[in-house]
């Protein structure tokens, strides 16, 4: 027994250590090629493994760098050494002459690089990758994310009768190099649960899953998925994760947290999506949009302005006390962060207190970013925590009735109350932007005018140096980053990881894309068809690799445990809100009515009024009741101290900063939610007592359940287990019992129903929400 | 056979895990051991002969209770003596003092900064001879037992970044907290309860909010998340199961769900389906052994006197001390506390002493009680805020009445237990408690020195994330060795 659990202990032991060696290589290597590439590429070999482990002290950081070495640029690192004018860090071709090489492998430790005190280790792989680079001539090549993406010819394949478009030519090429063959198509109910999930959030409802069992033609995938794009669901699923990015909150985010009603914005977002808006006009008019009022199209001007909410959704001070300018110039930092992670794919904030230790961007290149942001008519706090006055700062719009019934007609607004919403307005002289040095607010250094780091695109002379004109620079074709990084995001909407697997990161420190000529192909093929989001996601969910089943084999798992080369579909927990969309929408609760003011559902008690300073309309949780109670995820109020914890648990993120990727984790807290929560309670309830009314016997009543649960008909095993479970469940149950059972949700309960029966099917429906698979994209 | 079974798919779950997560480190081995409890030690650490997770040294403390004083407590009141305050009462600060400090928006504009004295008497006590206020009587019979620390200093001034600060590093959200961090590097000891967990509690004096925030996992796995434990029914989120199931029951409920959803597994093959069984497994054993942590009442007459009789009423901070002790002596890693209150801007005489009454005997009792389980060696202990408070009044100074505003540049924290030198008093400032003379401990050196006397290195304990290597203590931190035992 002892020794058993030894050896378990060593096998485990063997598999971290085997695991660890792997980490740091590139994902092209790491899974199944452990011996040196034919042909060593810097930008995928090399690269990554100085960047890592060298480029902090000689790297572009000018004020880090030691001994004058700066070996990320290839001029530079091929000059003489400082120190010792006789040696050179690469001698092309000759790693012994190589001074750069001779210090990793050298016995001295003095010598060693690098430094034992940099807590950093170069693995023998490592060494080897860069002895044999330095052999076949040490050659250097431009970050890859910095070239302009080109649409490369669709590569030969030999499983040429599996693929449905351009998508499933670059998989495929990947997947035949490695000996992997692609699964099967899923079956159809789980395809359309799946399509459905992802386009708008929803199951799918039983009369679509019949319509689409029933309808051979080869066509029949594509018009659900036509049919799907067109429902005004899709825009609230798109948006969830727009709002993710947005850092969208309905609180001001510090310390008493007040309510804000930044909500039209959001309506917006959703109105936005629905319409198909070009994702250039789309981010734009978010960016730039006061920039691009018109007088000749008034009824356009509130709309822009709306829009402009975008960078507005920051969290605000309303702590009493703060340093004003340290407040504002945190909001510019915020601003100035999201776009580099958003839309650059580059972490620009390491640039602000110092040189960017691995990527080519200055901190003077920072605050030129910064000085775009700088402009806005605000302050760092504007009112203390108070009434309705304080819902949203200066700049703001308000949004009258008449607007509402006639301009904004997106925004649900539900009441006569005065509406306000914080938007973007620039000075009417710019402010003076200067470096900050350590990024401290009170230590201006340099003034800097507006620009944009040259190594991703100079900026054109002819844009003007506002919003807008970095709205053009973000969207010239030239600019390599923006439609790899949209591509990139949207690919892991629908495949679970991004193509680059660190989304909000494609700088030297990020991960290697996997399929770049995938990538490049989808990137210059969406600008070349006018940024349509649509159109994109069609051709994203029609392919064959998104159709494949979900199923792993044992010899999959194996060769490619992570699912790096798609060659069967990834199976994660969908959405939080969309868990919460898929229970009201399986039990009929769901109210289907799109925006308005956030709603408060079911909470456990004490959870705002734990952590509160007493202050403010958010102190205490007044729960909703009716309608509010049924709403979609997407509208559940998120105050941002206190996120809902149903959003929370699983892995929503609490909108304290711009995030472009969920965590997807695996908790017991998740399994005590979907056991307890009054929500999950109540849906089994009132699905329950639905099928109880209808004129079939039990096990019918079962397998309906299941159907619009799980998405499918169950197995004949699977419906065994459930009906000797509600047998069993009937037969125990007491009338006292059942009383209690019963007792849960504000939904009304038919006084003359069978109580037992309907406790006992209660619990087969609660059963059935438990399943993995319901949340499960599979 | 069944054990053949577990082991197959932990293997996969876990090779899956860890390719999943990345550069984990030591954080994989601590994620095993929690993820699959039981599967490598049987559930019975000393069976397999190790402990979780991988100390980078050998610890002194194994865990740790941080009874946080929520809104930053005077120093000038509590653990820092000044009684030149009393000779310079009400004149103004001298500027040469004030030096470039910034203040913050509620005093900035003063015209005076007339400096007050504290308005209870300090005496010394205990062999170590350290001086401590009046409003802390049970704290002054511990002093040979804890090391006060006089010359704590953050960088932040206002409450959401100083507090954010000495529980993430960083003063912007989004980085794990303390609690989180050691998750990560120790993983857990006990296979029925979170790691980390929080209790909250709150005096009458002028409360700021705490934030959800300060116990978020970062960008580490949700599994590291602080789970906070509250008074009332559900102690913990969703735990309770609903009215009319009996455990039976909720057992034959699982039993349901694990056929149905082992039945997909064989269809997929996919090591999540396992893995989700495994956590409605451990969910199931929460159920227990939360109520049966979190039940006072089978505590001795000795224990309640001990902590005071408030400590049977749930919500308060008597009540979370005793609770704070259960927990850690279960095996929790983590134990935060929030008490809320501190923050006497005005009104100060009359509010301290009620917040200090709150605490002051049940922080004391925690220390006694640790100690004569034979656990204060293993665990470290700690006493502060997020800040100090200022040698000048905010707003009108009167002989009854003063306030005192935030003061970044030196606070009073204790620490005692696990790894720390007992009775000592570490740092010292100027005569009037504004500016640091010796020893100054910023934010990262005490946080370093927290995961040092867990066998931590707070250089090695780290996490890449978006390209850039983190850690609790950010890019500085030195570990403070003379207050080491």
């Amino acid at each position: 027994m002892k020794n058993s659990k030894l050896f378990l202990f060593f096998l485990l032991l063997g598999s971290i250590i085997w695991t660890l060696n792997g980490c740091n290589r590139n994902s092209e290597v790491q899974i199944s090629e452990p011996e040196l590439p034919d042909e060593i590429s810097y930008n995928f070999d090399v690269r990554p493994i100085l960047s890592d482990k060298c480029f902090v002290c000689h790297g572009p950081d000018e004020k880090k760098r030691q001994a004058g070495l700066r070996l990320d640029d290839p001029v530079l690192a091929f000059q003489a050494l400082k120190e010792h004018p006789s040696a050179h860090a690469w001698v092309a071709g000759d790693p012994n002459a190589s001074e750069a090489y001779l210090r990793m492998v050298t016995k001295d430790s003095v010598k060693l690089m690098p430094p034992a005190t940099s807590n950093l280790k170069l693995e023998e792989f490592e060494i080897s990758v860069i002895k044999k680079w330095i052999k076949q001539g040490a050659k250097y090549e431009k970050h890859w994310s910095f070239v302009a993406p080109k649409k490369s010819a669709l590569p030969e394949i030999a499983n040429q009768s599996w693929a449905k478009n351009e998508i499933d030519y670059f998989i495929a090429e990947k997947q035949e190099q490695r000996g992997l063959k692609p699964n099967d198509e899923a079956d159809k109910e789980r395809l359309l649960k799946r399509l459905s999930i992802d386009l708008t959030g929803l199951p799918p409802t039983i009369s679509m899953m019949d319509r689409f069992l029933a309808d051979k033609s080869p066509l029949a995938y594509e018009k659900m998925v036509d049919e799907l794009l067109k429902n005004p669901a899709y825009g609230e699923k798109m948006a969830i994760y727009w709002l993710d990015l947005a850092r969208y909150a309905d609180s001001h985010g510090y310390q008493d947290d007040g309510y804000r009603t930044q909500w039209p914005w959001r309506d917006w977002v959703i109105y936005a999506l629905n319409k198909n808006m070009p994702y250039d006009q789309f981010v734009t008019w978010q960016l730039a949009g006061d920039f691009l009022i018109d007088p000749a199209f008034p009824n356009k001007t509130k709309e822009l302005l709306l829009a402009t909410g975008f960078n507005r959704n920051h969290k605000i001070t309303e702590e009493g006390g703060v340093i004003q300018e340290e407040y504002r110039l945190s909001y510019v930092t915020d601003r100035n962060d999201l776009f580099g992670k958003a839309f650059l794919g580059m972490t620009l904030e390491c640039a602000h207190c110092h040189d960017h230790k691995y990527d080519p961007l200055s901190q003077k290149e920072y605050y030129k970013m910064f000085a775009f942001f700088n402009n806005i008519k605000e302050v760092g706090i504007e009112s203390v925590i108070g009434g309705p006055e304080t819902y949203a700062k200066k700049p703001l719009m308000e949004i009258t009735n008449e607007e509402v019934k006639s301009i904004l007609k997106f925004i649900n607004k539900p009441d006569t109350n005065r509406l306000i919403v914080s938007v973007m307005t620039d000075m009417d002289t710019a402010r003076k932007t200067f470096i900050l040095k350590r990024g401290a607010y009170d230590a201006p250094g340099e003034e800097v005018s507006p620009g944009t780091p040259n190594a991703i695109l100079p900026f054109n002379k002819n844009y003007p140096k506002n919003r807008l004109g970095l709205s053009k620079w973000l969207f010239d074709k030239k600019n390599p980053l923006t439609a790899r990084v949209f591509i990139n995001q949207v690919w892991q909407e629908f495949f679970g990881k991004g193509i680059v697997k660190t989304t909000g990161d494609f700088g030297m420190q990020g991960e290697l894309p996997t399929h770049p000529k995938l990538l490049d192909w989808l990137a210059v093929d969406f600008m070349e068809h006018g940024w349509n989001v649509k159109r994109l996601i069609k051709q994203m969910v029609v392919s064959a690799t998104y159709r494949q089943s979900a199923v792993s084999s044992p010899e999959k798992l194996a060769k490619d445990p992570e699912n790096i080369y798609f060659s069967r579909s990834s199976r994660y927990h969908i959405n939080a809100e969309n868990i919460r969309d898929l229970v009201l929408a399986s039990s009929g609760l769901l109210i289907p009515k799109i925006g308005g003011p956030s709603v408060k559902p079911y909470q456990p008690p004490g959870l705002w009024e734990g952590a509160t300073s007493g202050r403010g309309l958010l102190s205490i949780y007044v729960q909703d009741h009716g309608e509010s109670l049924y709403r979609r995820g997407i509208y559940t109020l998120i105050k941002r101290t206190v996120p809902p914890p149903t959003m929370s648990i699983f892995d929503a993120s609490n909108r304290d900063l711009c995030e472009v990727k969920r965590l997807k984790t695996n908790t017991p807290l998740q399994a005590l939610m979907m056991l307890n929560d009054p929500t999950v309670l109540e849906a089994s309830r009132v699905l329950a007592a639905k099928l109880l009314q209808e004129k079939s016997n039990p096990l019918d009543k079962i397998k309906k359940a299941f159907r619009m649960i799980v998405c499918r008909n169950p197995s004949q095993k699977e419906l065994d287990v459930l009906n000797v479970y509600f047998m069993n469940q009937r037969s125990k149950i007491s009338q006292a019992q059942a009383t209690k059972i019963l007792a849960v949700g504000e939904y009304p309960i038919n006084p003359n129903m069978d109580k037992k029966l309907l406790a006992a099917m209660m619990r087969v429906v609660n059963t059935i929400y438990n399943l993995e698979e319901t949340i499960t994209k599979s | 056979m069944m054990e053949k079974e577990i082991l197959e798919h932990g293997l996969n779950f876990n090779r899956r895990r860890f390719l999943s997560t990345m550069s984990l480190g030591l954080g994989s081995v601590a994620l095993g051991s929690l993820m699959i409890p039981g599967l490598l030690n049987g559930g019975d650490r000393d069976d397999a002969g190790f402990t979780p997770g991988i100390p980078h040294f050998a610890p002194k403390a194994k865990r740790v209770i941080y009874l946080f004083q929520n809104g930053a407590p005077s120093q000038l009141e509590t653990f820092d003596y000044k009684p030149k305050l009393c000779e310079m009462y009400g004149l103004d600060l001298p500027p040469s003092v004030r030096g470039e400090q910034r203040l913050t928006g509620m005093t900035a504009n003063q015209a005076s900064f007339p400096l007050a004295a504290s308005f209870t008497d300090f005496k010394q006590y205990g062999k170590s001879g350290t001086w401590i206020s009046d409003i802390m009587p049970y704290t002054s019979k511990i002093v040979d037992d804890i090391c006060v620390i006089r010359s704590m200093y953050t960088e932040a001034i206002n409450h959401d970044p100083a507090l954010t600060f000495l529980q993430t590093g960083s003063q912007q959200g989004n980085r794990p907290s303390m609690g989180s961090w050691l998750s990560y590097g120790l993983g857990n000891e006990n296979k029925n309860l979170p790691d980390f967990t929080v209790l909250l509690s709150r005096g009458i004096g002028n409360g700021q909010g705490v934030y959800s925030k300060l116990w978020s996992n970062g960008f580490l796995d949700s599994i590291h998340q602080g789970v906070q434990f509250s008074k009332g029914e559900d102690p913990v989120l969703y735990i309770n199961d609903p009215a009319g199931m009996a455990r039976n029951e909720r057992r034959e409920m699982l039993d349901q769900l694990a056929q149905l959803n082992q039945m997909s597994y064989e269809e997929f093959g996919d090591p999540e389906i396992t893995a989700k069984v495994k956590q409605y497994e451990m969910a199931y054993r929460m159920q227990t052994a939360v109520p049966e942590v979190m039940d006072l009442s089978k505590e001795s007459d000795d224990i309640v006197k001990l902590y005071g009789p408030d400590c049977l009423v749930p919500g308060t901070f008597a009540a979370n001390c005793l609770l704070a002790r259960k927990l850690s002596e279960n095996g929790v890693r983590f134990v935060q506390l929030y008490h809320q209150g501190w923050d006497q801007h005005g009104n100060l005489p009359f509010e301290i002493k009620s917040q200090a009454k709150d605490v002051d005997q049940a922080s004391a009792a925690l220390v006694t009680d640790l100690k004569q389980r034979g656990l204060l060696d293993e665990t470290l202990v700690i006493w502060g805020g997020e800040f100090g408070r200022t040698s000048y009044s905010q707003g009108k100074l009167t002989p009854e009445n003063y306030g005192r505003d935030h003061h970044p540049r030196c606070f009073s924290i204790w620490m005692a237990g696990g790894g720390i030198k007992p009775g000592m008093v570490y740092g010292e400032t100027d005569e009037l408690g504004y500016n640091i003379i010796k020893n100054p401990v910023h934010v990262h050196d005490f946080q370093a020195t927290v995961l040092h006397t867990l066998g931590l290195n707070h250089e090695k304990l780290i996490f890449k994330h978006l390209g850039r290597r983190y850690r609790l203590t950010d890019i500085s931190g030195k570990v403070v060795r003379d207050i080491l035992s």
